[in-house]
């Protein structure tokens, strides 16, 4: 038995040198650079040291760049808007690319569709069966329509909207999707607490990278 | 002027009118993923330039002088097939290029809301959230940083869907593989950059935002920037074009094209996804059981066959060097097989080049026509063991009416008289 584990030793010494010259960062076998840090850098500073460059980013550069909306709505700014001020702002800023009742163009993607309330499973079929996806049929989460019209919306004049009109407009298309009330005034507190009728449907990524599909 | 440049005129104008009485606004397409084309009459035959002129012997005179930027031979001109709106896409001429590389300029584009102009003095990546120190980076701060240079495909999320649901006889690689392209890229490890910022312990994910007018912003996994990660600013030698996000731009090895962010300016470290609209209601594949997958971010193994193709007709009869173009966002491709009747029969391809992780290889297999009937296929398989599936498989698995992440064996059929035209029905 010594002998091998001998032979063993010189093995795994070898393999041991061979991953070190393919942890190379700058090799053509695109490796992790999971180890790659200043210490391994040539001429570089060392390991747990720093390059010094850039500067600190203040607070208020931040926050005038930072105007993300996560899922738990936790970010979501001060202000209200009703479904009737939506209605109003939807047809000055939206109309003229989603139609008047967000119906869509033919370039312009549709906004309002929605399955029956507490569809099954089997109705959402978007895989085969040609349906277009809707915000009532097809979003996961309600704080995804106020970060994206926030930072996107209108199309031609983005960021020109104010914090008040973009919980309108939020409003209007939950009301007009069937998921509120059209009585609702959307605050913070109030978007927090829509749940979107596909979020259930949302799983992650469960594809199997190794399976063989060859018939 | 041509009867192609004045119909191309005439349908500016039109556009731009078109344009103008939506109140200003530049006509966008917005489709699931690439948008395919509107069903409609047959395109217009393509533009075919008058030959250009050459001494009948080039010895007997002078050549041109030297100039302060080359051109391409007047004999090859390769276009991308672009829809000509800020929110569209343009593909690469596969069916015209040779090797692994996609020349800069043919890159293919797909933005969201334009390209933006951006200043590289003005223009800083900003890192934040769950870090030690927040920081924001110059570009020339970024280029102070230990550089690395890789190869690494991009390939959008909906390249092939116009192969896919109702595959037509008339098609080049173009509009069937054409969202996908090749370069070498420079910048910096984005580990780097998080090592300098000091990533806080609870950090799971993270935010990129791009500098565009939608500031189109995905949530990116952590393990991701300690893997293969970059901030490029780079392509081919030279700075970034805008198209692919001048003055940088994230870089996720193997992941689809929407998640690595053009003209990025933040990072953003937290512990959850932001759940953004390019990750929810776009980039998701809903599947056949009323599911939908998210995050679906590697690109699994793909081939296409781009010599020969439709409209090329094989002229003679003999050898003929059967090649296209091998991927997978997982790993190494391993292994391309062609075959040359339908499937029925497979044969290992040569790999033109060593192939790396979650990069592009060529292939080839030689080929003796003999002026018969033949369908040509190519099957790549990855070092995961995956093999490309067929279009039944994938849509017994997927459904015919998925968005994104097409993979399945496509080819070209060839008649005995020569004529190439694509086989999708696999």
């Amino acid at each position: 038995m010594r002998p091998v584990h001998v032979v063993c030793t010189v093995v795994v010494v070898g393999l041991a040198g061979c991953s070190r010259t393919s942890s190379i960062p700058n090799d053509a076998t695109n490796s992790s650079f999971a180890s790659y840090d200043a210490g391994a850098v040539p001429g570089g500073p060392g390991a747990k040291q720093s390059y010094a460059l850039g500067h600190a980013a203040a607070d208020s550069a931040i926050a005038a760049m930072n105007q993300d909306i996560g899922p738990d709505g936790a970010e979501l700014p001060a202000g209200r808007g009703t479904v009737a001020r939506g209605v109003v702002v939807y047809a000055a800023q939206c109309s003229q690319c989603h139609g008047a009742k967000g119906e869509g163009l033919p370039t312009f993607p549709k906004l309002v569709g929605r399955d029956s309330a507490g569809a099954p499973k089997p109705e959402f079929q978007f895989a085969t069966t040609n349906k277009t996806k809707t915000i009532g049929n097809y979003w996961p989460y309600a704080t995804t329509l106020f970060d994206y019209i926030k930072r996107a919306m209108p199309f031609a004049t983005p960021g020109s909207m104010s914090d008040d009109d973009v919980y309108a407009v939020t409003a209007y298309l939950l009301s007009t999707n069937a998921i509120i009330p059209d009585t609702v005034t959307l605050d913070a507190t109030s978007l927090r607490a829509v749940r979107m009728p596909a979020r259930d449907h949302f799983v992650p990524d469960n594809r199997q990278p190794t399976a063989t599909t060859k018939e | 002027m041509t009867d192609l440049s004045r119909r191309d005129l005439i349908a500016g104008a039109a556009g731009f009118l078109g344009g103008a009485a939506l109140g200003g606004l530049p006509l966008a397409l917005e489709g699931q993923g690439a948008a395919p084309a509107a069903p409609s009459a047959p395109p217009p035959p393509r533009p075919v330039a008058p030959r250009p002129v050459a001494p009948l012997d080039a010895t007997s005179m002078p050549g041109a002088p030297t100039a302060a930027l080359g051109a391409r031979s007047e004999y090859f001109a390769p276009t991308r097939i672009p829809n000509g709106t800020p929110v569209g896409s343009s593909r690469t001429p596969l069916q015209d290029l040779t090797g692994t590389i996609t020349p800069s300029d043919l890159h293919f584009e797909r933005h969201h809301a334009g390209i933006p102009t951006l200043d590289p003095e003005r223009h800083t990546l900003t890192i934040h959230g769950l870090v030690d120190h927040p920081m924001s980076f110059t570009v020339s701060d970024i280029k102070r940083f230990p550089q690395v240079t890789r190869t690494y495909f991009i390939e959008c999320s909906g390249n092939g869907g116009a192969g896919y649901r109702d595959p037509k006889p008339d098609t080049t690689p173009q509009p069937i593989a054409g969202l996908f392209s090749t370069s070498e890229w420079t910048g910096v490890p984005l580990a780097t950059l998080f090592r300098e910022v000091g990533v806080k312990p609870d950090a799971t994910w993270f935010l990129a935002e791009g500098g565009d007018a939608c500031k189109l912003a995905r949530s990116i996994p952590i393990a991701k920037a300690w893997d293969d990660a970059m901030i490029v600013w780079a392509q081919n030698g030279e700075p970034l074009r805008p198209a692919q996000g001048y003055p940088m731009r994230l870089l996720l090895p193997g992941f689809e094209g929407n998640s690595n962010v053009k003209w990025i300016r933040r990072l953003e470290l937290g512990t959850q996804p932001w759940m953004t609209r390019w990750e929810t209601s776009k980039y998701t594949d809903p599947l056949p059981d009323g599911t939908a997958q998210i995050f679906t971010f590697e690109i699994d193994a793909k081939s296409v066959i781009t010599s020969p193709c439709y409209p090329n007709m094989i002229a003679a009869r003999g050898w003929h060097s059967v090649n296209g173009l091998a991927w997978s966002g997982r790993g190494r491709i391993t292994r391309v097989e062609v075959s040359i009747d339908g499937g029925a029969a497979w044969h290992d391809a040569e790999l033109l080049n060593t192939p790396q992780p979650k990069s592009t290889v060529r292939f080839q297999y030689m080929w003796n026509w003999q002026g018969t009937d033949a369908v040509l296929l190519s099957r790549a398989t990855d070092d995961a063991g995956y093999v490309q599936p067929t279009r039944t498989a994938m849509i017994a698995e997927r459904g015919a009416y998925t968005d994104y992440h097409f993979n399945q064996i496509v080819g070209w059929k060839v008649d005995r008289r020569g004529a190439v035209t694509f086989h999708g029905e696999t």
